[in-house]
């Protein structure tokens, strides 16, 4: 490995400075719109970034990037102050054109380090330990927050207290509701972050434990089979999809598979299910149970609020189907076989211990499996209850003031809230509440429609700017776990990005060798989930970053391309399970291919090539 | 003709026969025996060349007259070099060695399709850098006829007197009483692609990786490296091939009308193109996991695909450089089984 040191003197090799980094022409209002801490500043130019496209691929509207801010101060406070990561503090955020832009906070004083993996020890080895438990306990913490969030009031401003409240003596009136909700609301959106990371470093690091290992005991195993050998099979998270499969083989078993087919809506399918009776009434039970609550996942990873759940739009999940229904025919088996798959992992495991040199090096191969199979099924459970199921209730809360809102005359449309900071939300609350306390009229009518004109014309605008992967110099070393877990993020990545921008006319892309075989194909640019539907069958999927709903497009495409990710990714390990090659963490390839361009992707080298 | 105290066909041999029929031999024998795809053939044995050797000192003495030079006398090793070579490729030899070399020679081109054959030294000694000094790795490709096979088994034994051969042993102080000499005589196989593979990567050692190096044509261009082969790296357990690197096969070794091997230019449209495919990759994985498996040890074995697409090993042997050298455990147990996350999060790795 090549390392470059950064200093004073030298001009290091890096990326472009924070500060050379300007605001699109015109959209300087909707940039000041964020927060004073999430903005660079000129101080930002001596500290490495990169543009975070794993979790926010698409410019972030103003109230969306509470997630931003409620993760990284949850992840921060995880790292920082519960378990006491050795080498590292939280991450630092920032925005710009609506690309957000982190940056780690290594610890490198040694004395420090020394103090802190003394804490380390003494929280983190605790929750290794007593990690079932604890896990348990999780998921009864996280229902427990689900169950809050779901009974949280309906938002009413009725002309008058409704009698019983004044005979009850209740006092308070329904203004003060809506600010207690929405203040619960936000509280119960921070609250879950906490719990999403809780465990999750602590996951990974034992995930990579175990990684590292296997890289060093054999140098040249690939990525993938580490994590087939680590990866669970009964997580949450592929349940969304697994109903799916099973609804589809409910479906021809009551013989009514020929309802669906492309092109119909959900509307018309349940609507003609309706009047086949029996049948038709059965599947809709059977939907029901479905989608309680597995259709509470999303159709991107929770982080806008425009990625509808399933169950909100069921036009996601009933576009599969049809899919689904005709391997069902062909013979396919649609579960999937996870004793079969548990066998094969055993043996994986088995096999690759016999190579070992010695019984020593077996025992801690033991060990570090062992830990890594304890730790799996939170690293791949969390998101379903996290980012998908909380997440949807919380962006249908902020819906419903939306709707209050629109319905007072804030702005045209409930969708319209989103163009709001969550301060700025809670200012235009308390204008209403107090609009309908004194019986005058509320003054955000007159201010808020031109604002959110402007700042989604600005989302419009940065969408067609393209923005670099990373900013300032570059690290000599990445000593960061949380960034080389959770972004896949390393030196080795960085100098191949730096190598791309050197190379413009290099016909290939490197990535992450996420899952072999090698295909030629049209490759088609998808960078926003509402695309979709343009996938065709055998086409090359190229995206940002994929996320468990996208599962259904895999049995769609041929092969699969994205700009972020490891071998860990959800592309990564469903490219896997359909048997279709991947190369992801490629950092630029949905800026360097062309819709429509043909493409070999290797994804045993993890090389996609531009054919023509 | 059944095997004698001359001939031993692959069949009927061991590695346990080392000591009469070379290591090359010893190991032919034991992967036919374990039904690995071996081309037939037999070897001559040691008894052969020793009865040869016997009949040649009556005339005139040979081994006392090499024992009788010192190691830097390299003129007068030079001299006698070339005097006892040339006795040994042209006095006659003992009527039964004659006779039941060429009788396995007729019997192998009756099994054979191809009637040519490789001939090819096999030496006794366990030590490798003995057996290169020594001049005991001869190889002679696309032999055809018994009197030409004939001809290059006495080539074979007559590498015992090269310049070199002599003084390595001269320096060592070897007695010539030990030298001895078997030789492979083995059916050639016609190879459209060939080369050679490791059950443990030559790169970094990795035991759980099997890698392939091939080229078009005959397996000699790569093994003498006039080639730069194709590489595959294919996973020992998962079969996933993890590495495709085409070369530009620029030359093959092909078959000489007149027996022997002679270098061509590859047609241009094959230079780029992978020798092997997926299913080839597999196959000679699956070859590699049962060679290694039999012998209990990571090998280097050399294969070649014939024209129908049939495999065939060529030869095995242990892998000695990766697995000679010590090599610190990756990680050891610890009392604290939680202990090992530190290499994660305790600081610079």
């Amino acid at each position: 490995m090549t390392t470059t040191t950064v200093n004073a003197t030298a001009k290091p090799k890096g990326f472009p400075l924070p500060s050379s980094l300007k605001v699109v022409a015109g959209t300087e209002r909707a940039q000041a719109a964020y927060p004073y801490y999430m903005q660079f500043t000129k101080e930002d130019d001596d500290r490495f970034w990169f543009y975070n496209s794993m979790h926010f691929p698409e410019p972030m509207c103003v109230f969306d990037m509470i997630t931003a801010e409620a993760a990284y101060c949850a992840l921060g406070s995880a790292n920082t102050r519960v378990h006491s990561l050795p080498t590292t503090l939280g991450i630092d955020y920032r925005i710009i054109n609506g690309r957000v832009y982190i940056g780690g906070n290594g610890v490198t004083d040694p004395a420090e380090i020394q103090k802190r993996t003394e804490e380390f020890q003494k929280r983190a080895f605790f929750y290794y330990g007593n990690w079932e438990r604890l896990f348990a306990q999780w998921k009864d913490k996280m229902m427990g927050l689900i169950r809050q969030a779901e009974a949280f009031p309906r938002l009413d401003l009725p002309e008058f207290e409704p009698l019983q409240h004044v005979h009850a003596g209740r006092g308070i009136a329904s203004n003060h509701y809506i600010l207690e909700t929405y203040q619960k609301t936000l509280e119960g959106y921070f609250r879950m972050w906490h719990h999403h990371f809780e465990f999750l470093l602590l996951g990974y690091g034992a995930y990579l434990t175990f990684f590292d290992f296997c890289k060093k005991a054999f140098p040249e195993i690939s990525d993938q089979t580490v994590a087939r050998m680590v990866a669970g099979l009964e997580a949450e998270i592929f349940r969304p999809d697994d109903e799916l499969r099973r609804l589809a083989k409910c479906a021809i078993d009551l013989g009514i598979d020929k309802e669906f087919h492309e092109g119909r809506s959900p509307d018309e399918i349940i609507n003609s299910l309706k009047q086949l009776g029996a049948s038709g009434e059965a599947w809709l039970r059977e939907l029901a149970v479905s989608r309680d609550p597995w259709f509470n996942i999303n159709v991107g990873d929770g982080f806008y609020h425009y990625h509808r759940a399933w169950n909100d739009d069921l036009s996601m999940p009933f576009a599969a189907l049809p899919g689904y229904i005709a391997n069902a025919k062909k013979g396919e088996r649609l579960e999937r076989q996870t004793d079969k798959l548990m066998e094969e992992r055993k043996k994986l495991i088995a096999d690759y211990r016999e190579l070992l040199e010695t019984d020593e090096e077996r025992a801690a191969y033991d060990q570090m499996i062992e830990l890594a199979h304890r730790v799996f099924p939170y690293v791949e459970g969390h998101k379903f209850y996290c980012e998908h199921w909380y997440t949807n209730l919380f962006f249908n809360k902020i819906r419903e003031f939306g709707s209050l809102l629109a319905k007072h005359g804030f702005f045209p449309d409930a969708e319209d809230v989103f163009q709001l900071s969550h301060y700025e939300l809670e200012s235009a609350i308390v204008d209403l509440m107090t609009s309908w306390s004194n019986g005058s009229l509320p003054r955000g009518p007159e201010r808020w429609p031109a604002i959110v004109r402007e700042r989604k014309a600005a989302i419009a605008e940065w969408s067609k700017h393209e923005t670099p992967p990373a900013l300032g110099p570059v690290p000599d070393i990445i000593d960061d776990p949380a960034i080389v877990m959770l972004w896949g993020i390393t030196r080795e990545n960085l100098d191949t990005w730096l190598k791309a921008g050197e190379m413009p006319n290099s016909n290939e892309i490197k990535g992450v060798a996420a899952s072999n075989g090698i295909v030629e194909g049209v490759a088609r640019v998808v960078k926003a989930a509402e695309e979709i539907d343009r996938l065709h069958h055998g086409d090359i999927l190229v995206c940002q970053v994929t996320n468990p709903s996208w599962a259904l497009v895999f049995q769609k495409i041929s092969a699969a391309v994205s700009d972020i990710g490891g071998s860990m990714s959800h592309a990564a390990i469903v490219a896997r399970e359909y048997g279709l090659p991947a190369v992801v963490g490629t950092g630029t390839a949905t800026q360097k291919i062309r819709d429509g361009q043909r493409i070999r992707v290797d994804g045993g080298r993890g090389i996609v090539t531009l054919l023509d | 003709m059944p095997s004698s105290d001359i001939i031993g066909w692959f069949a009927d041999i061991s590695l346990s026969d080392r000591p009469t029929v070379g290591g090359k031999g010893g190991s032919l024998g034991e992967l036919t025996r374990a039904n690995i795809p071996v081309p037939p053939g037999f070897v001559v044995r040691t008894a052969a060349f020793e009865r040869f050797l016997s009949a040649l000192e009556r005339d005139e003495p040979i081994r006392s007259k090499v024992e009788a030079l010192a190691a830097h006398e390299l003129e007068r090793i030079s001299a006698l070099s070339e005097h006892l070579r040339a006795r040994v490729e042209s006095a006659p030899l003992p009527e039964d060695v004659n006779s039941e070399i060429r009788a396995a020679h007729a019997e192998l081109s009756r099994r054979s399709n191809n009637p040519p054959v490789a001939v090819r030294s096999s030496a006794t000694t366990e030590d490798a850098a003995d057996a290169s000094f020594a001049g005991l790795q001869d190889t002679y490709l696309w032999t055809i006829g018994a009197e030409e096979t004939l001809k290059r088994v006495r080539s074979c034994w007559a590498s015992l007197y090269s310049v070199p051969s002599i003084a390595y042993r001269r320096k060592h102080e070897m007695p010539e009483s030990g030298v001895a000499m078997a030789v492979v005589v083995q059916g050639m196989v016609n190879a459209r692609k060939a080369g050679v593979m490791f059950t443990r990567s030559p790169l970094t050692g990795d035991k759980s990786v099997v890698t392939i190096e091939g080229a078009w044509g005959l397996g000699s261009a790569v093994v003498s490296g006039e080639v730069t082969p194709d590489r595959f790296v294919i996973a020992k357990i998962t079969g996933e091939i993890s590495v495709r690197e085409i070369s530009n096969k620029h030359v093959q070794h092909l078959p000489a009308p007149e027996g022997g091997v002679r270098e061509v230019e590859t047609p241009e449209e094959l230079r780029q193109v992978p020798c092997l495919s997926d299913e080839e990759i597999r196959a000679l994985r699956e070859i590699a996991r049962k060679v290694e498996r039999h012998y209990g040890r990571p090998q280097d074995i050399e294969w070649a695909i014939d024209q129908l697409g049939e495999i065939h090993l060529l030869q095995s042997r242990p892998e000695t450089v990766w697995s000679s050298k010590e090599r610190a455990p990756v990680a050891k147990p610890t009392e604290n089984p939680l202990q090992h996350v530190m290499k994660i999060f305790g600081g610079r790795r």
